[in-house]
């Protein structure tokens, strides 16, 4: 019998040709995965399968049966999908997302839902309804968000990889703050469908990983044209995401952006961040400036655009069809008793702030400005992209911040996705990938790229994670006890 | 008594169900009258993550009316967000069209048209209790079947001056509504809807009055009503030194009573916003050909045709035309006809089915469904244009075809109604009749004709009116030589 306690260990990737080889049996890794999240201390779960389904047909699939781990915003079929939301609490949906069935048919199976912020408004998974997920790294500091519960998850080693939705940084942040790779796809590569709105124009689902191969194996299985999703448009190359093999990077050019990286990073990830450029030189990129003249103006856009975007999203939680309701007498009472009682404090923020940015006189001054200032953005990394094959940025200006330390300050908790916003308002693609440490902390290293640029970014992002050599396993420091 | 003379403005809003197979923005089917809650589906349910999907066919079906109406059609199909929230409509938002309507501009019978639109319909609410409204009812349900069905809003420009004018303007539209073949037009049904704007001003002047709106009425008869019993309101109001309230107005076909709504006061901001989950979908040449080539022949241009071709007068040419299902009875008895098509066979036959039958059978049913088929039609105008029956004797037998149905040869033959005619059988009637009145005899000799009648109508007495006027008064001047 193989060592339960080892199989965890194993890469998606790795388990995968075990399986197919027929050195693990697809059941055996599911109920070691199954048990370790069942007894997880880190609330990175909201649901766990209670029992190993069959998995004899997954296993002849390409992806073996290897248990998935999915976002609480992804509809699952029977299974609660409450999205970090007590006005969800206990819904479960009557469909499954569409790329929660196509990774079921491409042979993962469900292992669990994974908390987050609710709606996947913030930045560190404290504003869930079912309580903040834990750094595995350090139990007193914030996983990031909002896909904390994802990242959290895979970093821990209580699920080999991720489903996780970005919005303006839920991938990529908490990836670097949980040291893993995460890849925000291209808007539009990937199916939207049955995934819960946040920001329809924003909202991307994409892959947390131990590394980068997992991560494009799994990225390989999830994008495609859904013709439920008018915004889906697949790949221009379609199954044409291959695993990097190279070790190089020769002839790269990676640009800096000034207008990004300059106040606020913390003095250790800006190390970190100016060690990796260093690596790349030596594997043979060339680094230069670039310009984003308006990239910083992204988060002002964002928090207007996704807002506005999200408070009519929003406006279908009304306690009559699904999820919680509030007792009241009347049905204006009713309506409004569960929209208060069981929504959070920051979602009713975004709301306000919303339908505030839409009303009738304040359209033109908010919404329709962002949405040019969007348009600026774009036009500036489709310029940067014709001097730099690659744009690099630290994912995040600081690592893992300690739990409550932002959280009665939303502008400095809005502020840890200065530099993933740009990228999700011009909809290209970025992932993020463990660095190096400080204070003992990962850092992330964040590469952009043009659209449908994913071939690229994994086949740089893993010549540099063979030159970091990252140990991706959680030291024990500060407040945690494993 | 009133001072002043005004005049009404009356502007439309018409809502067309579109006849497409499936609902708007989802695939369920497009039925009336099923159970309730059965063509249901988590798009038009509005479950967590669901997403709209354009129907390609309604925005054909749009474009074919906005060909009819002689609108510019826009360039690109973009979708937005209207936000309301009613237990009707379950996104809390309509997917409508604001800043660019698919159709701009047009005209249909001396009526400009402003706009037409896409958007989708509301779920059906059914409130229980006496008022049969929201207000004060029990409990209300809701039927998601008719929810997301296609709707076209026809918007007019405020040119109609008299509810007769609105009601002849709706009868054309639904018309060529009904040719063209994008809805069943049935406005029992729902599927042709019509709110009136009417505001009223000092005759002469230009400035609009306050205009009000009058909602939801679901026949042409009650919208004329309506239109008359608020017009006669806002005259009492303005004789009377008092303004008009700008308001949303119920009107009660029973009690002829209108209630307001909701005032201007109440009036919602709709916030709308692009549809971020519909990108704009051009609208190429290849659309606009073939909803081109899917165009039949409108009312117009078959009344232009019934006038240069067969002759008719314009006042039935336009009867005719202008309501199809006449048009086509018309068409098809024409094409019945004995004697073959021209104006010599079409006039008579014309006549005989605007005056003669359509008062017998009253003014708005459709020959169609009568007894009388359009060959038989033909028929007896063909043996009333030989001169086989009299004009009189053909109404009877149009009588008897009217209640039984059957042939009308042998309604002539079995009832003895053929004309009685030749010198042979009259000429000893005509003798009969001066014999017995020898005073109008000596008149008539004398160059009096004005007694003729006398005479005729003695022939009539003694032929049953089968005698033909003329040929009685051939006979009159050949018996007494004048």
């Amino acid at each position: 019998m193989t060592n339960l306690t080892n199989l965890t260990d194993l890469t998606a990737k790795a388990a995968v040709d075990a399986i197919a080889a027929g050195d693990l049996d697809a059941a055996e890794l599911f109920t070691a995965y199954r048990e370790a999240a069942a007894a997880e201390d880190l609330n990175a779960y909201t649901w766990v399968a209670d029992q190993t389904p069959d998995l004899s047909a997954a296993a002849a699939l390409p992806l073996r049966g290897v248990p998935l781990a999915v976002k609480d915003l992804f509809c699952t079929q029977g299974v609660p999908s409450q999205a970090g939301s007590k006005i969800l609490e206990g819904y479960r949906p009557p469909y499954d997302a569409t790329v929660v069935a196509q990774l079921a048919a491409a042979g993962t199976s469900l292992l669990g839902k994974t908390n987050q912020d609710e709606f996947a408004m913030g930045s560190s998974n404290e504003n869930s309804a079912y309580g903040p997920v834990k750094n595995p790294w350090d139990h007193t500091r914030v996983p990031g968000g909002s896909s904390g519960g994802s990242a959290a998850a895979v970093a821990a080693g209580l699920a080999p990889w991720a489903l996780g939705t970005d919005t303006g940084g839920s991938i990529r942040q908490p990836a670097a703050l949980c040291g893993i790779v995460g890849l925000k796809p291209t808007y539009g590569s990937v199916s939207r469908y049955g995934m819960i709105a946040f920001a329809s124009s924003l909202d991307q689902a994409g892959p947390f990983a131990r590394d980068v191969t997992d991560a494009a194996l799994l990225y390989s299985h999830m994008h495609g044209r859904d013709p439920r999703d008018a915004t889906s448009v697949g790949r221009p190359d379609a199954d044409a995401i291959a695993l990097p093999t190279g070790e190089r990077l020769d002839g790269l050019r990676l640009g800096v952006p000034d207008d990004l990286t300059g106040e606020g990073v913390e003095p250790g990830v800006w190390t970190a961040f100016e060690a990796a450029l260093e690596t790349a030189k030596g594997l043979g990129a060339t680094v230069e400036r670039v310009a984003l003249p308006h990239a910083g103006y992204g988060l002002n856009a964002y928090y207007v655009i996704a807002p506005a975007e999200a408070s009519s999203n929003l406006a279908r939680f009304d306690g009559v069809r699904y999820g919680a309701r509030a007792e009241a007498d009347d049905l204006i009472t009713m309506y409004t008793k569960t929209r208060h009682d069981y929504m959070g404090t920051e979602v009713k923020r975004r709301i306000l702030i919303g339908t505030y940015a839409l009303s009738s006189g304040f359209y033109d001054a908010y919404y329709a400005s962002a949405q040019k200032v969007r348009t600026l953005i774009a036009r500036d990394f489709t310029t940067a992209f014709a001097g730099v094959d690659l744009i690099v940025t630290p994912t995040s200006p600081g690592v893992a911040f300690p739990l409550g330390a932002k959280t009665e300050d939303p502008l400095s908790m809005y502020l840890n996705d200065i530099f993933t916003i740009p990228i999700s308002l011009a909809g290209i693609p970025a992932l993020s990938l463990p660095c190096g440490l400080s204070e003992g902390l990962p850092v992330g290293l964040q590469l952009a790229g043009p659209a449908f640029s994913e071939n690229r970014i994994l086949e740089a992002a893993y010549a540099l994670e063979q030159a970091f050599a990252f140990d991706n396993t959680p030291s024990a420091i500060g407040g945690a006890p494993s | 008594m009133s001072t002043t003379t005004y005049e009404t403005v009356i502007g439309l809003e018409i809502h067309v169900q579109l006849k497409t197979a499936t609902k708007m923005f989802c695939g369920c089917e497009l039925t009336f009258g099923e159970p309730p809650n059965t063509r249901v589906c988590p798009v038009c349910l509005a479950l967590p993550g669901a997403l709209p999907v354009g129907n390609a066919e309604a925005i054909h079906l749009g474009i074919m009316i906005g060909h009819a109406l002689g609108c510019e059609i826009a360039p690109r199909m973009k979708f937005d967000r209207k936000q309301y929230f009613y237990p009707d409509s379950p996104k809390g938002y309509q997917i409508s069209q604001f800043d660019e309507p698919l159709c701009a501009g047009g005209e249909i019978g001396g009526v400009r048209i402003n706009r037409v639109h896409l958007e989708e319909d509301a779920a059906k609410t059914i409130h229980a209790g006496a008022s049969g409204r929201i207000h004060g009812s029990e409990a209300s349900v809701v039927d998601f079947n008719r929810g997301g069905t296609p709707l076209a809003e026809i918007v007019t420009e405020p040119d109609i001056h008299s509810a007769e004018q609105a009601g002849e303007f709706l009868r054309l539209l639904r018309t060529t509504l009904r040719v063209l073949g994008v809805s069943d037009v049935n406005m029992e049904e729902g599927s042709l809807r019509c709110d009136a704007n009417i505001s009223i001003r000092p005759a002469g002047t230009t400035e609009l009055g306050t205009k009000t709106e009058l909602k939801n009425m679901n026949s042409f008869r009650y919208i004329e009503r309506g239109i008359r019993a608020e017009v006669a309101r806002q005259t009492a109001l303005l004789d009377a030194g008092e303004r008009i309230v700008q308001e949303t107005l119920h009107f009660d076909p029973r009690t002829e009573r209108l209630t307001s709504m909701r005032s201007k006061e109440e009036a919602q901001d709709y916030r709308y916003f692009p549809e971020p989950d519909l990108v704009p979908v051009p609208v190429d040449a290849a659309m606009l050909d073939r909803a081109r080539a899917a165009m039949p022949e409108l009312p117009a241009a078959r009344q232009a045709r019934f006038e240069a071709d067969l002759s008719l007068h314009p006042d039935t040419a336009k009867l005719l035309a202008w309501r199809s299902e006449l048009g086509d009875w018309f068409e098809a008895a024409l094409a019945a006809s004995p004697d073959g098509v021209s104006p010599q066979t079409a006039g008579p036959l014309a006549n005989w089915t605007t005056n003669e039958l359509l008062t017998r059978l009253g003014g708005d049913v459709d020959p169609a469904t009568s007894k009388v088929t359009p060959a038989a039609m033909a028929q007896l105008v063909a043996l009333v244009t030989a001169r086989t029956v009299t004009a009189g004797a053909g109404k009877e037998v149009l009588d008897t075809l009217i209640a039984e149905g059957g042939d009308p040869a042998q309604i002539v033959e079995a009832k003895g109604l053929g004309a009685v005619g030749g010198e042979d059988t009259l000429a000893p009637i005509v003798a009969e009749a001066l014999a017995a009145n020898p005073d109008i005899a000596e008149r008539l000799r004398g160059g009096d004709m004005k007694p003729m009648g006398v005479i005729i109508g003695h022939v009539m007495k003694a032929t049953k009116g089968r005698a033909d006027g003329g040929e009685v008064t051939k006979l009159v001047r050949a018996q007494l030589g004048v």
